[in-house]
């Protein structure tokens, strides 16, 4: 059995199936997030003494982790539209790099966290650390998922490119929307807690 | 955007090399800016405009929100009015008195 409308659009919403779906995922995605800056607002308002970012957490390593997640996210709009220039060879190495700079922020992250781990700093410390633990480890998890599906899309995934080509571009578009949509909730988590 | 042609397309790339290079120099103002040690509310203020502006960017340039159909933009109004009413439940706090008790302020 085919599935409908993976590629042409549906008439009464005139997306792909797929399109939508993704885009109400954001929007419960969007809420997640703003439950949790919701609830740092909540807390940091409510507490006597909140530490500034800048003096607990390094600066240096955030900024150099949004410029690889900002270059990553131009990287992923690359490799769509590599593929809609029929270029799959562009495409790939796009990808790749999307991949590769993930996982350079990944490890970056690793080595801060294990810093504060290593000074006692965990999310037990205090309810600065709780909240930074809490949003960036979602985010952190977030990323790890973004890894995932496109490194199936660069690999056994790539295949599809071969007899659907259409559709395969398709599933790099909706892979893409999630992984700007990581990227812009770093964006606002970057000032929040690093600079604030 | 699904049904670009190749001539589009690399217009489009254009677009996105002059958005990168935006959001860089953006992140940069909002790093700069911290060094300036202003007060809490002007601080926060100048951190969110900015951040705003770049989030906006990514959702209009790379997430194409510039040239969707209709359909996504009701789901996100959908979202943003649920998103308003989440951010605004610490300041309800605020007016949650308990009689003889100290009332906070927020920020």
């Amino acid at each position: 059995m085919e599935i409908p409308y993976t590629v042409e659009a549906r008439p009464d919403t005139g997306l792909s199936n797929g399109k939508l779906g993704v885009w109400l995922f954001l929007g419960s995605e969007v809420m997640l997030f703003a439950a949790l800056f919701s609830s740092y607002i909540l807390l940091r308002v409510g507490s006597e003494h909140w530490p500034h970012g800048s003096e607990e957490l390094s600066v240096p390593l955030a900024f150099f982790n949004t410029v690889v997640l900002i270059s990553s996210s131009v990287t992923m709009v690359m490799a769509w539209a590599s593929l809609k220039m029929n270029d799959f060879s562009k495409f790939r190495l796009h990808l790749g790099l999307t991949i590769l700079l993930a996982c350079t922020f990944l490890v970056v992250k690793f080595f801060e966290y294990e810093h504060h781990l290593v000074a006692g700093e965990g999310p037990w410390h205090n309810t600065y650390y709780a909240i930074y633990f809490t949003m960036t480890g979602l985010h952190g998890l977030h990323i790890v998922g973004g890894v995932i599906v496109n490194s199936y899309l660069w690999g056994p995934g790539a295949k599809m490119w071969q007899r659907e080509k259409e559709r395969f571009t398709n599933r790099i578009e909706i892979a893409g929307l999630y992984w700007h949509f990581v990227d812009l909730v770093w964006i606002f988590l970057f000032p929040v807690l690093y600079l604030l | 955007m699904a049904h670009a042609g190749h001539d589009d397309i690399q217009s489009h790339v254009k677009t996105y090399y002059m958005v990168f290079g935006t959001l860089m120099v953006l992140t940069c103002i909002t790093v700069g800016v911290s060094y300036l040690h202003l007060s809490i509310p002007l601080a926060v203020t100048v951190a969110l405009i900015v951040a705003t502006i770049k989030g906006s960017l990514v959702a209009l340039y790379f997430m194409h929100l510039i040239d969707e159909k209709k359909v996504i933009y009701w789901v996100l109004a959908l979202t943003v009015v649920f998103f308003v009413f989440m951010m605004s439940v610490p300041f309800f706090t605020n007016s949650d008195k308990i009689p003889g008790t100290a009332v906070g302020t927020v920020w």
